[in-house]
């Protein structure tokens, strides 16, 4: 992933509130993965056509943290998204 | 007692009836006839149940699910319940037209099993002549509906050599996954086991075969492994414990914690013609039995991977020890354990005939 990626939920997922364990949920067949804070956070943003920079902007405004450092975070973490087959480019 | 922690995953086993016929099917051989399945009404208030009760997913499986008419409207009101729905099928009764139907009612992944790479070996594996041509196209109108596939291959001695065209299949078909399984020797895969044994050189090069494919494959394909309990030291956690993440309910609407345990003997257990999802999973003897680890024998309650393993499979326990309460033999430190490698021995003496699945025909059960 790069900055100009537009990453989208893989094929088969889908981000889902659990109620009855009381936190939110990608399911996928034969997996579930249940995202820390910040995953959801970025998982939120991602739908197919905003761009990673694009996710970084919304959440520089909404998190006190350095622009360059949220990006380097939020592309470690949609690799890593993506190596588990949640997430592609 | 407070009551037990919610399920995950309900396994809907919509039917028995399959025209496939293969010796290592995971239904019970005693299988359950057309006229006795659950009617499209109440697998809706099943789905709905299942949801209320926690379950976040639904496999709908069988037999052959889309044997069933009414396939469409149960992936639609399982859909509507709030269900991530997976299809696992045979592909072999699904022409383009019906695939349409089942995207269109809100299908979310499809899991299709294939019995080998080389069509003429499947075919006989699956006793089903032109089977893997049906599944190749059945395949394509997945791909070409847009819908998410995984790969099954179940593998034994009959086919494991050909693991690495299996992989090369997935990728041909689009699967973003595979599932590579070996047997579970429970139902009528017990009954062959000495023709779908492994070999320990067959299951070591498969294992190196896995893991260099999920090597190169990276980002490609994702590969689930599961390997066979009888090269194991420890047990597999089966259903991730006893009434712990996942029920079954089977064609004829018994509630099970694993679709193996119908079989099992001195068990009543709770219907859905009878009861609600939510008093089989919290209340019935059935789901408390083998639940957490107050039932288990002294060996596995003192041991540290008791919440690990759960003590292994109860299916597995009595199919090969007679008594469902024992530690699974797979594991090394059960005084029944050489059972898996006396098995191992036999089939290697063996050959490969097969006992195919069919409706109404007793098998003798293996002694262990
Ligand atoms: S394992 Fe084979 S026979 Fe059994 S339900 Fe699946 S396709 Fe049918
Ligand atoms: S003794 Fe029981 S709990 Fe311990 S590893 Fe063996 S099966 Fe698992």
């Amino acid at each position: 992933m790069q900055g100009t990626s537009i990453p989208r939920l893989a094929p088969g997922m889908k981000l889902r509130e659990d109620k009855a364990r009381g936190q939110w949920v990608v399911l996928g067949p034969e997996r579930m993965f249940v995202p820390d804070e910040i995953a959801l956070e970025v998982l939120r943003l991602v739908d197919g056509a905003r761009s990673v920079e694009a996710m970084v902007d919304d959440l520089a405004a909404r998190f006190a943290a350095p622009r360059e450092e949220i990006l380097a975070d939020v592309v470690a973490l949609l690799d890593d998204l993506a190596a588990k087959g949640v997430v592609r480019a | 007692m407070t009551a037990p922690a919610a399920p995950l995953a309900l396994l809907a086993e919509l039917t028995h009836r399959c025209p496939l016929r293969c010796p290592y099917c995971s239904n019970p051989t005693a299988l359950t006839r057309p006229g006795e399945e659950l009617d499209t009404a109440t697998w809706a208030r099943v789905f709905r149940e299942a949801a209320e009760l926690g379950c976040l997913q639904v496999h709908l499986s069988g037999g052959e699910p889309t044997a069933r008419r009414d396939i469409a409207d149960l992936v639609r009101a399982a859909g509507g319940a709030g269900l991530y729905t997976n299809l696992i099928t045979s592909g072999v009764l699904t022409g383009e037209a019906k695939l349409a139907a089942l995207a269109e009612a809100g299908l979310d992944h499809v899991q299709l099993s294939v019995q080998d790479a080389e069509p003429g070996s499947a075919d006989r594996i699956g006793g089903y002549r032109g089977g893997h041509a049906r599944k190749l196209e059945f395949a394509r109108h997945v791909q070409d509906a847009g819908l998410p596939l995984t790969l099954n291959a179940v593998v034994h001695r009959q086919n494991l050599d050909r693991l690495p065209a299996m992989i090369d299949l997935a990728l041909a078909l689009g699967a973003a996954r595979m599932e590579v399984a070996h047997v579970q020797y429970y139902g009528w895969a017990l009954a062959n086991r000495d023709a779908l044994l492994p070999t320990r050189a067959q299951l070591e090069a498969a294992t190196a075969t896995v893991e260099a494919a999920r090597r190169d494959l990276k980002g490609r394909l994702v590969i689930d492994y599961v390997v066979p309990d009888y090269y194991a030291k420890r047990p597999k956690p089966c259903m991730g414990g006893w009434g712990r993440q996942f029920l079954a309910v089977s064609p004829a609407g018994r509630v099970l914690p694993c679709h193996a345990a119908e079989s099992l003997p001195g068990f009543a257990f709770p219907n859905v013609r009878e009861t609600s999802l939510r008093a089989a999973w919290e209340e019935s003897e059935a789901f408390n039995r083998f639940r957490g680890t107050g039932w288990m024998p002294e060996l596995c309650r003192g041991c540290e991977r008791a919440e690990q393993d759960w003590g292994g499979c109860r299916c597995q326990a009595f199919a090969l020890t007679g008594d469902a309460a024992n530690t699974d033999p797979a594991c090394a430190l059960s005084p029944h354990h050489a059972v898996l490698s006396l098995a191992v021995g036999a089939a290697a003496e063996a050959g490969e005939g097969f006992t195919y699945r069919e409706p109404q025909r007793d098998v003798h059960r293996v002694p262990g």
